[in-house]
């Protein structure tokens, strides 16, 4: 692991080092039920985090915590759970707007383009036909349209998703890795103003959730 | 069971109430209990006796004003009628073929979503064909009016069509429409009549029967729609000629039997025949359809044109040169905004799709599209120079739509409003837009 301490600011950190660590104190508080005050000690809680073994366990679990007014959590599957964006209660995706933004930048720059090399700077005449064709260059207009759109699908998912993004403290969960195997993993953000260690793990526990635990930002 | 008996008015009350004792039941409830789904679905699965009559009434009122005035217009103007009927005879028949694929190609992919839409096809196909064998027949009749540039005398003269006459000849021409519409009304009538079959014995392997038709059916209609435009339009300019022209008119097919797939599916959904089957999802993914193919048409349009405009060969312009004179070409416009630059920007929007006046409105506006499409396609040889709109034009095209209609409605009455003990129901049921 390369040390560059200079480096080492905040959210800059040495990812697996950190995971380690916090992986250790998980794991050590999983085994035995510690109580919140041992939590407390341990530095600034990013999120709690709670296993679940089902699909419609999630989706009771979210449902659950939506109508309990959380707005930040989030929920973590092996494979897509059909349902589950509305049980979380997430708004429609901005990405379609993005798409739309992308498509018309393209096709703008391509009728631009087509008329100024054929019009303006280079006019040619070939078979005879009007200098800026513009029949022969619809293929063009379609296929930047869908190029640019395809660009802002690619990278405007990235945008939304914060990629890429090198360390998260949800992946400090002890059993984090089971949750692109056979568990369905919540995690409900310490930021969230509804947020409260003790009431937050109490719901936890009432939805049924494994190895409830905090997972330090 | 006891809908048929029951008016409209109390089946309705019985059909809001009905919802809310399966409304929290589980998935896995449902799939056990899908064998009896009509039961435990919504109360009505068939039209009442009051909505059949209505519906019977409306188609009939339509043909009757189809009747008077085609006939009127016949007595006015026979060969202008000619020509207004073969529009309204093809704008019919690709509604009905359109459906047709859309059956066939359900069953080809195996498609769990479309179970209850599926049955309106049936309805759509399966009424339509079998009309159109009987609608064609004014169509054989005027046949040496419409496309008397190849049946006419001078025909023999006409070195290209000395050479074409192998193929185009009257003889081959009857004979091909009876084999076009025999094989159409066959394949629908039994892709109809299998379903309608698995209503009553439940019986799965029918499924399978249908799957297995499916893919020969598919060829069958591939190669009889694309031969049937050729004969049926494109021979009315017989020197010209397009291999991408069969696939536009499918375009248009596609495009025109969604729409009215759409209005079917809402008018029932609002008939409340369709609770907890069909939902706001399956008309969302019908609106999908409708705007794939709705960009899929401008997509074909434009192949066929970029190639003659290209190429510039005096034998393949004249198609574009016709349909760009005078005010033919406010109609090429209309048909490149209205076909699709309107469409295609209304119905881009998730919100727009499954809004139901919005994609009401849309289908009704496609189907309009669809008629002045084949306007543009067959219009021109008698038009010559400027397109001139007249009340025959209406005349050709409802005597057709109204038969068409009531053919629809005859369908529709006959039995259930969606498959009842398909295998798939429960998946179409749990349909979900992500």
């Amino acid at each position: 692991m390369p040390r560059e301490p200079e480096r080492n600011k905040k959210g800059d950190r040495p990812a697996v080092d950190a995971g380690h660590a916090a992986a250790k104190a998980m794991s050590e508080a999983a085994v035995e039920p510690t109580t919140s005050s041992t939590e407390a000690d341990s530095g600034e809680v990013f999120a709690l985090m709670g296993r679940f073994e089902s699909p419609a366990e999630i989706t009771h679990a979210c449902e659950a915590l939506r109508d309990a007014g959380y707005k930040h959590f989030d929920a973590h599957t092996p494979f897509a759970v059909h349902g589950l964006e509305k049980a979380m209660g997430l708004p429609p995706s901005r990405l379609p707007f993005i798409v739309l933004g992308g498509g018309i930048t393209g096709l703008v720059s391509a009728i631009s383009f087509a008329y100024w090399s054929q019009a303006v700077d280079y006019p040619l005449v070939i078979g005879g036909k009007l200098a800026f064709s513009f029949q022969a260059f619809i293929p063009i207009f379609f296929e930047l349209t869908v190029l640019f759109a395809a660009f802002a699908t690619f990278f405007g998912m990235w945008g939304l998703n914060r990629l890429p993004t090198f360390f998260h403290p949800v992946h400090t969960y002890p059993s984090f890795h089971r949750a692109s195997d056979d568990s369905f993993i919540v995690s409900v953000e310490a930021r969230d103003p509804k947020f409260d260690m003790t009431k937050t793990r109490e719901l936890l526990e009432k939805l049924g959730a494994r190895e409830i635990g905090a997972v330090e930002a | 069971m006891s809908s048929k008996s029951g008016s409209g008015k109390t089946s309705k009350g019985a059909a809001a109430t009905k919802p809310e004792a399966d409304a929290p039941e589980p998935a896995e409830a449902r799939k056990a209990k899908k064998s009896e789904a009509g039961a435990a679905l919504g109360s009505s699965f068939k039209l009442s006796s009051e909505q059949s009559g209505k519906l019977m009434r409306v188609a009939g009122i339509v043909a009757g004003i189809g009747l008077v005035l085609g006939g009127a217009g016949f007595a006015s103007d026979s060969k202008r009628f000619a020509f207004s009927y073969l529009v309204g005879f093809v704008w019919l028949a690709t509604i009905g073929l359109g459906a047709l694929f859309f059956v066939i190609v359900q069953h080809l992919v195996r498609a769990g979503w479309s179970v209850s839409p599926r049955r309106h096809l049936e309805w759509l196909s399966s009424g339509i064909l079998p009309a159109c064998a009987v609608l064609f027949v004014p169509v054989a009749v005027f046949a040496h009016t419409l496309y008397h540039h190849w049946m006419g005398e001078h025909a023999a003269h006409d070195e290209l069509l000395r050479k074409k006459a192998a193929y185009l000849n009257p003889g081959f021409f009857y004979g091909r429409a009876v084999v076009f519409l025999v094989l159409w009304a066959g394949i629908s009538l039994w892709f109809a009549r299998t379903s309608r079959k698995q209503d009553e014995t439940g019986d799965r392997s029918l499924s399978q029967k249908m799957q297995l038709a499916s893919a020969p059916s598919m060829l069958v209609f591939g190669l009889s729609l694309t031969f049937a435009a050729f004969d049926w339009i494109m021979s009315l300019t017989p020197h010209w000629y397009s291999t991408i022209f069969g696939v536009y008119v499918f375009a248009g097919a596609a495009t025109s039997s969604l729409s009215a797939l759409v209005l079917v599916t809402i008018a029932l959904q609002k008939a409340g025949l369709l609770k907890g089957v069909s939902t706001v999802e399956h008309r969302h993914d019908i609106g999908k359809l409708l705007f794939g193919f709705t960009v899929f048409w401008a997509y074909i349009a434009f192949s066929q044109f970029i190639l003659i405009w290209y190429a510039n060969l005096p034998e393949e312009t004249v198609y574009y040169r016709d349909r760009s004179a005078g005010s033919w070409m406010v109609v090429s416009l209309a048909l490149l905004f209205g076909h699709f630059i309107i469409p295609f920007l209304g119905l881009i929007a998730r919100t727009a799709k499954r809004n139901i006046t919005v994609l009401a409105g849309f289908a009704v506006w496609m189907l309009v599209m669809h008629w002045l499409d084949l306007y543009w396609m067959i219009m021109p040889t008698l038009d010559v120079g400027d397109a001139h709109f007249s009340w025959i034009d209406l005349g050709g095209l409802l005597l057709p739509a109204g038969v068409g209609a009531v053919a629809v409605a005859r369908a529709a009455t006959g039995g259930a409003t969606y498959p009842l003990k398909d295998p798939r129901l429960a998946e179409s049921m749990r349909l979900e837009n992500a």
